[in-house]
């Protein structure tokens, strides 16, 4: 065989080391404004999935009534090579209005609320009421052997509580996903 | 103007002022409101096709060639699917793509109608935008909007679903003042700092190179004229990829040909050896760059998109520029011309001799035979023979494809058809049709493959209805023929449904069609057949059979770097030279 290559006969193995080394995997949170049409969210998804992209938390809603702005909250992981990726790709959607990239500030508050459904009885339901007043957590509907806690916090906080809830009845857990903001008095 | 119409005739008044003069189309139920005010009316020709991908391919030749948007209208459910793939290679290819789909009526929406399909989700991946229209009150603004998108920014396909209903309502037609879509910033200026900074990296380069692409010939005449200037001031060398064929003159001898996975070894090995990358309008597709951690080591790289998104996509680049082409050459051009650079002579002299001992490998050779034309041989006389007309290419996809990039000499821009990133076979029959519309009197040749020609075969009846004499210039190897030289390089030659099985008689086939067919076997006969085929004033299958086991050379094996390159001579034991990992790619 004769590939040609201009300094070196060149074997059956490319010459070149194997792959390089992989950049680190990141977490970023991005806050999208979109123009709030309809199949606005499945363009967004469709372009996470489409591209392979990675969608950790997604949060969705009407903020601004008056212009039909809508601000998505998302949570994703890649390389920083992936993560300007996705920032790029979703700027250039025709609805995409602003993307903004609310970790490479650093000054981002990150919140999620919680609603956790514990269902027992002595111990087990005076332990889970302790906790939940450790936590924070607000009792939002009880019944003789059931409580449903309202939490509020980082995803972090949201995840010890539901752990600690385990041993002592946790039945059901609904999660809003992670929104986010600024610190201090700027708006994005 | 404000004026009380209904939907359909809404549709057409939008596109009589958006300048449109033909439209691609096949009517159905969900769209023949529209067809009936197409019927009333003069200004806006509609031409029928014989499947929808036809359509939007005939669009896109269209729209290529002029450098205005194409036009398509198809019925809903079948119609709109059968569309889906001429707008994923508009997208592929950035191609300026209006396409209007109707759907059923509103109420109907989500109930499985007869003919009903999801248009907007389905097209969705695969549009710029798309939009359900679901009132009238909406229905003028929805469509100037769609060419202000399809041909602003990076173009691309835009698809408005229509339902029927919304085609017999009346309401108030006037062209928009502002756009909906305040978010959509299309033309984004570059930045003087860097394009400065470019321009520095330029004037201190000693083995520079121009790589340029498809976004010059779409950011217009103007910006290939500046291009041209840029690089004949620098003296650079410049390759170009499939899709940017045209900006630069083939016969220039700064031109080192295309670049890439088919490109000359002069072109890749210059990308592999330079100190400084100037891209232009290019993307670093994986065809381009080959084995990415290898791909042109040692240079530092200007990259100019108009789309942020492509910028560090594939390959880390040193200087982004953000801008259109034709922005950014100028100013390119005025620093230069300013402030040229200098005192690097004898390293430019130095990489020339380089770039000239390279080009004397002559890597497109191939062994000529009197017995059997060779492909290349057929490109090389329909280009003797072409170039002094004023011809537009299309092609299919394939062997031919890569032949027709590798021999033909394209001296300007929007005379070159072709799927670039979709790679669609059946793309140039159809392409011929929007383009021979577009220039009645050019010469239109589909340099096409056996395989891929029959594909869209049907848009003969098109070409015969409208009277278009395009030529379709097929190359026979009785082969899938670049599916059959990767069996060869990497499947151990088992040729696994590659073969044309039971081809039919093109020449009948030409007649069938109202056509002329011409068949062409032996390398003597050749250019008298040529001739022939361009004197026939109608459509013609030109069936230039051709040896069946030629392979297209240069080759870079998937997972190879550019010097890792094959050549034609070379071509024993080349299963040998592709790795595990090169059988991953594609």
């Amino acid at each position: 065989m004769n590939a040609i290559t201009p300094h070196s006969s060149s074997g059956s193995t490319s010459h070149y080391p194997s792959a390089h080394v992989a950049q680190a995997i990141e977490t970023h949170t991005l806050a999208v404004i979109v123009d709030n049409e309809p199949g606005v969210l499945a363009r967004v998804i469709g372009l996470f999935s489409g591209r392979g992209y990675n969608i950790e938390s997604l949060t969705v809603s009407e903020t601004e009534h008056q212009r039909h702005l809508s601000r998505i909250t998302v949570v994703t992981r890649g390389t920083p090579m992936v993560i300007e990726q996705i920032k790029n790709q979703l700027d250039r959607m025709v609805p995409v209005h602003r993307v903004v990239d609310m970790t490479v500030s650093g000054r981002a508050i990150e919140r999620e609320l919680a609603m956790v459904k514990v269902r027992g009885k002595g111990d087990h339901r005076v332990e889970a009421l302790r906790l939940a007043d450790a936590f924070r957590a607000r009792v939002i509907d009880a019944t003789v052997e059931s409580f449903v806690f309202e939490i509020t916090g980082a995803a972090d906080k949201i995840d010890q509580f539901v752990s600690l809830m385990l041993p002592l009845g946790l039945v059901e857990v609904s999660r809003t996903g992670i929104v986010a903001i600024a610190r201090g008095p700027e708006g994005m | 103007m404000t004026k009380e119409m209904t939907g359909a005739e809404m549709i057409i008044q939008a596109l009589i002022d958006q300048g449109v003069e033909h439209i691609f189309g096949y009517p159905g139920g969900a769209v023949l409101p529209i067809y009936d005010a197409l019927f009333h009316q003069e200004q806006v020709r509609h031409v029928l096709v014989r499947h929808e991908q036809g359509a939007v391919h005939a669009a896109e030749g269209y729209a290529r060639s002029t450098g205005k948007v194409g036009c398509v209208l198809v019925t809903s459910g079948p119609g709109a699917t059968n569309a889906v793939t001429g707008l994923a290679d508009a997208l592929m290819d950035s191609i300026p793509i209006v396409c209007i789909t109707g759907q059923v009526p509103t109420h109907l929406i989500g109930n499985d109608a007869f003919q009903e399909c999801d248009t907007v989700g389905i097209t969705r991946p695969c549009t710029k935008y798309n939009t359900l229209v679901k009132s009238i009150e909406e229905l003028p603004r929805v469509l100037h909007e769609a060419f202000h998108i399809a041909s602003t920014g990076r173009p691309g396909p835009v698809v408005i679903d229509v339902p029927k209903d919304v085609q017999f309502a009346t309401g108030t037609y006037s062209r928009p003042k502002a756009f909906a879509h305040r978010g959509y910033a299309p033309k984004p200026k570059a930045d003087p700092r860097r394009v400065e900074e470019a321009v520095a990296l330029m004037r201190n380069a000693r083995r520079p190179v121009f790589y340029t692409g498809g976004g010059v010939i779409n950011s217009g005449r103007k910006a290939t004229e500046l291009l041209r200037q840029l690089v004949r001031t620098t003296g650079f060398p410049i390759t170009s990829t499939l899709m940017g064929l045209g900006a630069y003159p083939a016969s220039d001898p700064q031109w080192l040909g295309m670049l890439g996975m088919h490109g000359t070894y002069e072109a890749n090995l210059t990308m592999h050896e330079c100190d400084l990358m100037i891209c232009i309008g290019a993307r670093f597709d994986d065809r381009i760059t080959g084995r990415l951690d290898a791909f042109s080591p040692g240079s530092r790289k200007i990259h100019v998109d108009i789309d942020p998104s492509s910028i560090n996509k594939n390959v880390k680049v040193d200087v982004p520029i953000i801008g259109d082409c034709t922005e950014v050459l100028e100013e390119m051009l005025r620093l230069w011309t300013a402030q040229p650079g200098d005192g690097h002579a004898a390293a430019h002299k130095a990489w020339w001799k380089k770039i000239d001992q390279w080009r004397a490998r002559k890597s497109l050779a191939y062994k000529p035979s009197n017995e059997v034309i060779k492909p290349q041989y057929a490109i090389q006389r329909l280009y003797e023979l072409t170039k002094d007309r004023d011809t537009y290419i299309t092609t299919e996809v394939g062997q031919h494809q890569m032949w027709a990039a590798q021999f033909y000499g394209f001296e300007e821009p929007n005379r070159w058809m072709t799927s670039g990133g979709l790679g669609t076979m059946g793309y140039g029959l159809p392409a011929a049709v929007g383009v021979q519309l577009a220039h009645p009197d050019a010469l239109v040749v589909d340099i096409a493959g056996e395989a891929s020609v029959l594909m869209t075969m049907q848009e003969m009846s098109t070409a015969a209805q409208y009277r278009l004499p395009i030529k379709i210039f097929i190359l026979n190897n009785h082969y899938m023929g670049m599916v059959r030289q990767w069996q060869e390089l990497l499947h151990g030659g088992r040729y696994s449904q590659s073969y044309s099985e039971a081809l039919p008689d093109f020449v009948k086939l030409a007649e069938a069609y109202h056509g002329v067919g011409i068949r062409c076997e032996k390398p003597g006969d050749l250019d008298a057949a040529i001739k022939e085929m361009i004197a026939v004033d109608k459509p013609v299958l030109f069936d230039c059979v051709v040896d069946p086991s030629e392979n297209c050379f240069p080759m870079i094996p998937s997972g190879r770097a550019h010097n890792e390159m094959l050549l034609g001579d070379a071509a024993e034991n080349l299963d040998e030279a592709i790795t595990e990992e090169g059988k991953m790619l594609v």
